[in-house]
């Protein structure tokens, strides 16, 4: 009885099938290391959500300061031309596959300050955008719902199989 | 010292420099001098031994005909408001520098020269503060035209209409 129970003499008996996409995708999704890229405002939000009230560090999610360990990029805040130059180059800067999530309605489409010269009118102007968040700001929940909706998104990419 | 011992006492010391000058509410008074006068206008306000104004603010404004520049004084030892305003022509705007007297002036000076393309004459360092360095035009112009393209970078506004 006890043998049955141990899972290394069960493997040869119920081996778990999968592929190599499922599997590499599953350990990306959970390990998406995200840039601060916090620009006004959103930002402030964007330390709740790292915070401990709703912990995207349960999702495997954690801040880094370098462009060269994220995955993923959340614009948190008004981009204004003067920043956006600078926030293309963090962008080319990280590695190969990268992500994007516009936080907050300056990061879609100027927001707030639509009417002003010096405000980029979103950031889907200079870098590729995956998910929109919208709010002003949004709360923890919806960037949390932001960062599921990237990890289904790379659930479902594939590299080996076609 | 009262709010008319202070005009009096302002139209003594520097006669020959005020163009008008009348009590504003909340104890405050303007002073409008000619704009060649405003350095020894601010020495005898800084340096006089009953007067010993510090400085609190600095503006600059567009009338559409004309350039005016605005600085607010206030004298912590005996507690007086001055406003002192001098006006600019609109085709050359350009007013020396108080930079000497009062050294905070630096930054105030370059922001009303990026917004409002104010020169300061004897300014030891007149860049811009606030926009980029190749930004052209001085946005708070009431006569600015707003840029389409900054590096390449589409701004323009979408037609809500369509």
């Amino acid at each position: 009885m006890i043998e049955k129970l141990n899972i290394v003499n069960r493997l040869p008996e119920d081996p778990i099938l999968t592929t190599v996409d499922r599997a590499l995708n599953l350990v990306r999704a959970n390990s998406l290391w995200y840039l601060l890229m916090g620009l006004a405002c959103c930002s402030i939000e964007l330390m709740q959500t790292g915070g401990p009230r709703s912990d995207i560090d349960r999702f495997g999610s954690l801040f880094r300061a370098t462009p060269r360990q994220s995955d993923l990029m959340i614009v948190a805040g008004t981009i204004t031309l003067k920043m956006a130059s600078r926030l293309k180059l963090l962008y080319e800067q990280m590695a190969d596959p990268k992500y994007v999530i516009a936080m907050g309605s300056c990061a879609n489409c100027g927001g707030l300050f639509d009417l002003t010269y010096s405000v980029l009118r979103g950031v889907d102007k200079i870098i590729p955008v995956d998910v929109y968040v919208p709010g002003c700001p949004p709360r923890p929940e919806a960037l949390t719902e932001g960062l599921i909706k990237i990890q289904e998104k790379v659930k479902k990419e594939k590299y080996f199989t076609k | 010292m009262e709010q008319h011992e202070l005009i009096e006492k302002v139209k003594v010391t520097c006669q020959d420099s005020i163009v008008r000058i009348e009590e504003m509410p909340n104890d405050d008074v303007l002073v409008e001098i000619k704009k060649e006068e405003i350095l020894s206008v601010m020495d005898i306000l800084k340096n006089d031994p009953e007067l010993k104004f510090s400085i609190s603010n600095h503006l600059g404004v567009d009338n559409g005909e004309n350039y005016a520049v605005i600085y607010n004084l206030y004298s912590y030892p005996f507690k007086h408001k001055i406003t002192v305003k001098a006006c600019l022509d609109h085709e050359h705007p350009e007013i020396d520098s108080v930079e000497s007297i009062f050294q905070g002036m630096n930054w105030f000076e370059r922001e009303t020269y990026d917004l409002l393309g104010i020169k300061f004459t004897g300014h030891s360092n007149l860049k811009r503060l606030l926009l980029p360095p190749d930004w052209e035009g001085h946005p708070l112009r009431k006569d600015y035209v707003y840029p389409d393209f900054y590096n390449q970078i589409d701004n323009r506004r979408p037609d809500l209409c369509d």
